[in-house]
Parts: C-alpha cells; sequence; structure tokens
C-alpha cells in the first residue's frame, strides 16, 4: 500500500478510474457529481485518453458506447436527473454487451428533486432503468477508500462480463473527504476484446456491434445468452458486509452512507443493552440473498433503512421470504436519519 | 495524543470556513487518527452561509454526518443560533467575537470568545480569522500539533498561498495565546 | 476479358433489403466503392443508425457498430477517440439526424470530430411507414401530414447542410443528388474527398445526398427520381457548401 491521502469522494473515483486504466470518460456537468469531472479533464491528458464534456447525458452515454465497442475501458457519471437520461443507452449497452462504468452520486427526486444526498434510484439501478430484460451490476461503497477499490473493481466485472457496472453513491459520499490508500498498482484482469471495433486490417472477418436481432428466434437466443450471463453473476459477483449479527435482537438493513450511520447506532444501543446487528449490500444487484437467509430466523425482527419511501425492503422482503417480520424506517428530500430516530424505531419494533 | 473530536466550523461563505475544516482533517490524518470531512453543499449554501463537519478520532469513523459537536466553531451569529443546541455537555464553543455579539446561553460547555476577524485585521490579513480560531481548538483540545497543522496547510493552500504560510503559523499562535 | 463491372470488395456479396427503386443501395454501393479506391476498408469503422438503413453492417464488409435512433455522431465519436487511426463515418436518415439527432451531429461538427457523415435525406421516415420528416417539403403529404406539410403548423423544411456550414468545426459541407447518372458520379466524388478530408485530419466532413423513398412517396421509381429533381433540387440546391479547395 501506498501512503494515505485525504481526499474527496467524487475525485477518488476519478484516480482510482485512472488507476484502473480508464482511458475514456464522457459526461455532463450536473452536482453533485461534477468534480468527477473536473479532476478527469485536469488529469486524463497525462494518460493519453480522452476526456470530452458532452453536449448531453444521452450524448455522453452514446460516445461510452462508442468508446466501448472500439475496445477501451471507459467511463460516465452522474447524478439522478442525468442517469435518467442515460437509460436509453444503458440498456443499448446492455444489449450489445458492452464493458463500461457508470457513476450515479445519487440526489433527490422526483423530477429535478434537490441536489442533497438520497437513494431514490435503487428501483432505477437495480430493476432495469431503461428497456428490456437487463441487469447491471450496482456498487454501492459506503467509504472513500471502499469508492477506490470498488471502482477498480467495477472495470473488472465490466470487462470479465461485458457488461455495464454502475458505482451507486450518494452525495455525501461524493463530497466527503477521508483518508484512502492506493495500491501501487491496480490488480487489471486482462479480457478477450477480440470483437471490438479496431478494423479488419483485411485480416479477419467484420466485427459487428449491435443491440438489434429482428428474428425473433434469434433474439430470444440473445436474450438466454443474457440470462445465463446474469445467473453466472449473481453466483459469483455478489457482496456483503455482516456486522455484529450473531444473536442480534434487531438486523438493520442498509447500503451505502446509510449504513456508516447504523454503525454509530449499534455503538449507541449497545450501551442501552439492544444488540443491533448490519447486513450492508455492497453489491445491490447481484442481491447477496444467501445473507438475509442465514440470518433470517436470528433476530426478532429486520429493519431496512433507506434515503427513500422504501426500495431495497423489497428485496429485503423477498429474500427473507415470509421467515420473520422486515420492517423500513426512510427519509426523503436529503433529510438524513439521525442515530437517535433509528435507535426510537429499534425500541419501537421490540416492543411489538 | 489520542482522543475523539467532532467538530462542526460554521459561518459564511469566504471566511475559509471548508478550507479549515480541511486542514483540521489533513493534520488530523498526520497525527495517524482517522478523519472525514464533510462540507455541506446544495440549498443551505444559499445565502452565504457555509459548514463542515469534521471528525478526527482513534476509532474508525461511521457516519461523517454530526448530530452532535463535541467543539463547535462559529464566524457568524446564525451559525451560533443554529448550532449551539449540537454541542454536547462538556463540549467546547469558540466564536468569533468580533462577528458574533451574543455569549452562549448555556452553562454545561466551555466558551472561548476570540476577536479573531479584528486579531487578523491587525496582523494586516483578514483571511487569517479562522486560522487564529484553529489556534485556540489546537490549544484547548490538544488534538494536533504545531508542526502537523504547519503540514498540512502546506497541503491545503494552493501553491500561490504558500508564500503566507509563515504568517499564517504566527495567528495560529495568536489564537493558541490568546487570553480572555 | 475486359471487366468492366464489379462489386466492390467493400461491399459483401449480398441480397439487400430496400424497396425497389430506393437509393440507399446506389449509396451503399458509392460509399464501398470509395473505401476500395482510398484502400482503407481494413481501417475503416461505420456507424449504422436507425432506419431503413438499420442493418447495413449486414451490406458493408468494414467493422461496424450499429447505434441508438440519433445517436451516430456520438458513438462514431467514441470510436475515433479511441481509435483516431481509423476511418469512421456515420449513415443516417433525416429522422436520425435531423430530426431526434440534432444535437449529437451539432456538437459532432462542432468538435471538428474527424469523422464522416453520409446523411440520407429524402424528406420522409422510411422504416416507421411514410411520416414527416423536419426535411418533408411544404404540400408534401405523409402519414402525419395527411393535408401537406403546412407552414403555420409544421414550419419550413430544415437545411441541415446550409445549417452546419456555419459551425467552424464542419470543413467539407456538400450536397449531392441521386436522380441522374452525372449526379451519382458527382455523389462519388463528394463521398470520396469527405473520407479524405477526415484522413487528413482536418475536422468533420458531412455529404448530404438527395434520395428517393418510392414506396413512402407513392410513386414508382423512375417518377420519384424525377420528384427529387423537380421538387426537392429547388429547395436544397446542390453543390458544395464548404471546403472545395481543401488540400487533401
Amino acid at each position: 500500500m501506498g501512503k494515505k491521502l485525504l481526499m474527496k469522494g467524487n475525485e477518488v473515483i476519478a484516480e482510482a478510474a485512472l488507476r484502473a486504466g480508464c482511458k475514456c470518460y464522457f459526461g455532463y456537468p450536473i452536482t453533485p457529481q461534477t468534480e468527477i469531472a473536473h479532476y478527469f479533464a485536469k488529469k486524463m491528458p497525462e494518460y493519453g485518453g480522452t476526456f470530452i464534456q458532452a453536449e448531453s447525458e444521452v450524448a455522453a452515454i452514446n460516445m461510452v458506447y462508442g468508446a466501448a465497442s472500439a475496445g477501451a475501458r471507459v467511463m460516465t457519471s452522474s447524478s439522478s436527473p442525468g442517469i435518467s437520461l442515460k437509460q436509453e443507452g444503458i440498456s443499448y449497452i446492455a444489449g450489445a454487451e458492452l464493458p463500461a462504468v457508470i457513476v450515479n452520486i445519487v440526489r433527490c427526486g422526483p423530477g429535478l428533486g434537490g441536489i442533497l444526498p438520497a437513494q431514490g434510484d435503487y428501483f432505477q439501478a437495480v430493476k432495469g432503468g431503461g428497456h428490456g430484460d437487463y441487469k447491471m451490476v450496482v456498487l454501492a461503497p459506503s467509504s472513500v477508500q471502499e469508492l477506490y477499490e470498488l471502482t477498480v473493481e467495477a472495470f473488472n466485472i465490466a470487462d470479465k462480463y461485458r457488461i455495464a457496472c454502475m458505482i451507486m453513491g450518494d452525495g455525501i459520499l461524493g463530497q466527503m473527504m477521508e483518508t484512502v490508500e492506493f495500491k501501487d498498482k491496480e490488480e487489471i484482469i486482462s479480457a478477450d476484446k477480440s470483437w471490438a471495433l479496431t478494423g479488419t486490417k483485411m485480416e479477419r472477418e467484420q466485427n459487428v456491434i449491435t443491440s438489434i436481432y429482428i428474428d425473433p428466434e434469434v433474439l430470444e437466443s440473445h436474450n438466454l445468452k443474457l440470462q445465463r450471463k446474469y445467473k453466472l453473476i449473481e453466483e459469483n459477483e455478489n457482496r456483503v458486509e455482516i456486522f455484529n449479527c450473531e444473536e442480534a435482537d434487531v438486523i438493520i438493513t442498509a447500503f451505502g452512507t446509510v449504513a456508516r450511520i447504523i454503525k454509530n447506532v449499534i455503538k449507541m444501543a449497545e450501551k442501552e443493552g439492544i444488540k443491533i446487528g448490519l447486513i450492508r449490500p455492497i453489491t445491490l444487484w447481484p442481491f447477496p440473498n444467501e445473507a438475509f437467509e442465514k440470518y433470517a430466523t436470528v433476530p426478532k425482527a429486520f429493519l431496512s433503512v433507506e434515503l427513500n419511501a422504501g426500495q431495497m425492503v423489497e428485496d429485503v422482503r423477498l429474500a427473507i421470504n415470509g421467515k420473520n417480520k422486515v420492517f423500513f424506517h426512510g427519509r426523503m428530500g436529503g433529510m438524513i436519519p439521525t442515530q437517535n430516530e433509528i435507535l426510537d424505531k429499534v425500541k419501537e419494533i421490540l416492543k411489538g | 495524543m489520542t482522543g475523539h473530536e467532532e467538530i462542526i466550523i460554521a459561518g459564511f461563505g469566504g471566511q475559509g470556513i471548508l478550507s479549515a475544516g480541511r486542514i483540521l482533517a489533513y493534520a488530523g490524518m498526520l497525527e495517524g487518527k482517522n478523519v472525514s470531512w464533510l462540507p455541506s453543499y446544495g440549498p443551505e449554501m444559499r445565502g452565504g452561509t457555509a459548514n463542515c463537519h469534521v471528525i478526527i478520532s482513534d476509532e474508525p469513523i461511521g457516519s461523517p454526518i454530526l448530530n452532535t459537536a463535541t467543539t463547535l466553531i462559529v464566524m457568524n451569529a446564525p451559525s451560533l443560533d443554529k448550532f449551539e443546541k449540537t454541542v454536547v455537555p462538556g463540549g467546547k464553543v469558540i466564536i468569533d467575537s468580533s462577528l458574533v455579539e451574543r455569549k452562549p446561553s448555556r452553562d454545561d460547555i466551555d466558551i472561548y470568545q476570540i476577536p479573531a476577524t479584528m486579531l487578523a485585521s491587525e496582523m494586516g490579513n483578514l483571511t487569517f480569522a479562522n486560522i487564529i480560531l484553529l489556534g485556540k481548538f489546537i490549544k484547548q483540545t490538544g488534538i494536533i500539533s504545531k508542526e502537523n497543522f504547519a503540514i498540512a496547510l502546506e497541503h491545503i493552500l494552493p501553491e500561490k498561498k504558500h508564500y503566507l504560510i509563515p504568517e499564517e503559523i504566527k495567528a495560529l499562535e495568536v489564537g493558541m495565546n490568546y487570553c480572555e | 476479358m475486359k471487366t468492366v463491372f464489379k462489386r466492390p470488395h467493400a461491399l459483401k456479396d449480398k441480397h439487400m433489403h430496400y424497396c425497389p427503386g430506393c437509393t440507399h443501395g446506389i449509396v451503399h454501393r458509392l460509399i464501398a466503392e470509395v473505401i476500395d479506391e482510398l484502400g482503407i476498408e481494413g481501417k475503416t469503422i461505420g456507424v449504422a443508425s436507425v432506419g431503413c438503413s438499420y442493418n447495413n453492417y449486414e451490406y458493408f464488409n468494414c467493422d461496424m457498430a450499429q447505434a441508438a435512433h440519433g445517436r451516430a455522431p456520438a458513438v462514431a465519436t467514441g470510436i475515433k477517440r479511441v481509435n483516431p487511426g481509423n476511418v469512421v463515418f456515420t449513415y443516417q436518415g433525416d429522422g436520425d439526424l435531423a430530426s431526434i439527432g440534432t444535437a449529437e451531429i451539432v456538437h459532432a461538427a462542432m468538435r471538428g470530430e474527424k469523422i464522416t457523415t453520409i446523411f440520407i435525406n429524402n424528406a420522409i421516415y422510411g422504416m416507421t411507414s411514410g411520416q414527416m420528416a423536419p426535411t418533408t417539403l411544404i404540400n408534401q403529404v405523409t402519414t402525419t401530414s395527411p393535408f401537406g406539410r403546412k407552414p403555420e403548423l409544421h414550419g419550413y423544411p430544415l437545411k441541415v447542410s446550409e445549417m452546419l456550414a456555419t459551425i467552424e468545426g464542419a470543413v467539407f459541407v456538400e450536397r449531392v443528388s441521386t436522380h441522374d447518372i452525372k449526379n451519382i458520379l458527382n455523389a462519388k466524388k463528394a463521398i470520396k474527398k469527405a473520407f479524405q478530408v477526415q484522413m487528413a485530419n482536418l475536422g468533420f466532413s458531412i455529404v448530404e445526398v438527395l434520395s428517393s423513398c418510392p414506396t413512402n412517396w407513392g410513386m414508382n421509381p423512375v417518377k420519384a427520381l424525377a420528384w427529387i429533381k423537380e421538387n426537392m433540387i429547388p429547395y436544397y440546391p446542390i453543390g458544395n457548401l464548404k471546403g472545395k479547395d481543401l488540400e487533401v
């Protein structure tokens, strides 16, 4: 490990991407993630790559499609309204099986909403925000160090499976500074990219990147191939942090920044003799079902705490599958639940 | 030096509120502690107010969002009104008394009133006010050494302002040595 | 025996799906001939768009991407920036380029992307069955302008080449037609020059090709060609708008 640096979350994402061999960044300004673009604009020339401030998020995601088609490691970033605009392109990237990394530093919605932290884009990210049957891997870091590690990981996962990989953070994670330790050298998987558009050099057959298959039989078999790939990812790539769950009275489930608040709540609760566990999904898709199955009957109840009206809680309920009660506590609009508020909710649940 | 400090720094934009927080966080890192710095962004920023939350701790840091503070440093009256209640009993409030006339009403906290802006003005540079207040902070908490503060300054200040560092250190000392 | 006519290598030996009398096939052939003549098939990457020519990668032999509706210039930008040594072209119709994709084409031109766009203007949406395009002529009847295009309702037809010619980064802009042999030969010259401009790294190049759509215009192929000459050319004058004298 190298020495410790104090860096802003958004800047760490860009630095991690460059270290992971990202050669192209295309984006459009939107708060609270614009520092990512600033960092790339400044540093990309040193790496001999391309930075373009695109005319729109729509153009940016299609530039991603082009650069990924040409075989480069490529990234775009935005925040919620901009991510909505990218959904068309994400669906095409899924259909054409292109590797790409997409960062969403989530803000409040719906509509223009507000620029404060939120997690209201969970459904959009994990249930397929664009059209058609597709998935993308969604990683939810909760610290600046993890932003770094998961950004590098995102490029590897994207290349390994030819899939779009989303980093889902929020305004707090993007704006905060924390210490980060970069490795001297990143582990970069070498992926076969013989499918990429580089010109035939008159030495091979034509390569085509497309998402259109007019023949229904061909399109169904293409879809089945995608589903097999998603199954493989579900088996191999789910990541979760399990904390303090053995003998827990209540297991709280939360992702991203919220999980950090829960760790404070756990300490507060301990002083009052209440044992709280935490299951923190690090991959939101694939969802870490096994962790929930394992602890399903351990606590008196589960509580999902989110910055939305109740989104991940649906996946928690599916994973618990009726074996225990699942409660929800959420705040919206950029409001962040306090530790006391969450502890009160836990006490209320325990009272029955 | 050991400890755990949860610091809210608040005032107007342009007073160096955010960079004061960054200097503390950086210096805290140099002390070998876990640190986090979270700026206010969004609607709060409108009307020119700014604040940041800094945590310096021997323990791993949970939430970077502070509901309570062990130390509050304020450089305008609205910030004192807003954050006074967040200070834990036994905590500290460090106030730029050139800009905030009111004294906190609580009697369960330690209050330090320093006319930082006036002192900075006497030094010939108003932008030193935040550093003077930080001087008081490091003196009273002992969580950061003067040496590490100086190194942090070098990292946080843009290079074109490095010529000011010797003066900034003097400002720090003014704050450290100020007696009411 | 002397060969007087053969299929360009850059074109596959494949039956095209276009309607009888449609000029897409002619333009495909012209592009393929240019690719052959410039000897660039091995380094050419095409970008198909959305419209009747959505799958023209079935006909060209070079590497190709298929882009979302209107986004071909953005996709081409991504490809070209990764592979600056390649020759990258987009092939777009008037719905794709002049309606849904106006932002992408204008900004690719503004950035002076070293790509070439072949813009097929047949004044109508083909694949979705004959709706009004931004380039549909005044009084032209389409399925969405059943009483003819009316300026007070629909505005005036968009002159894309004239508009793009005002942009610094667009260094070569020419409008050509496919209604007779002489014009087809001129079209080829323009396409070749546009590719050469790209290869010389001079900036963005576009050739607008006035084309026919007998099926959706509701006329036979011969009449359709005459319609280009009599109705389209008066509104969309053919000729070079920019970059005629560029050294390539």
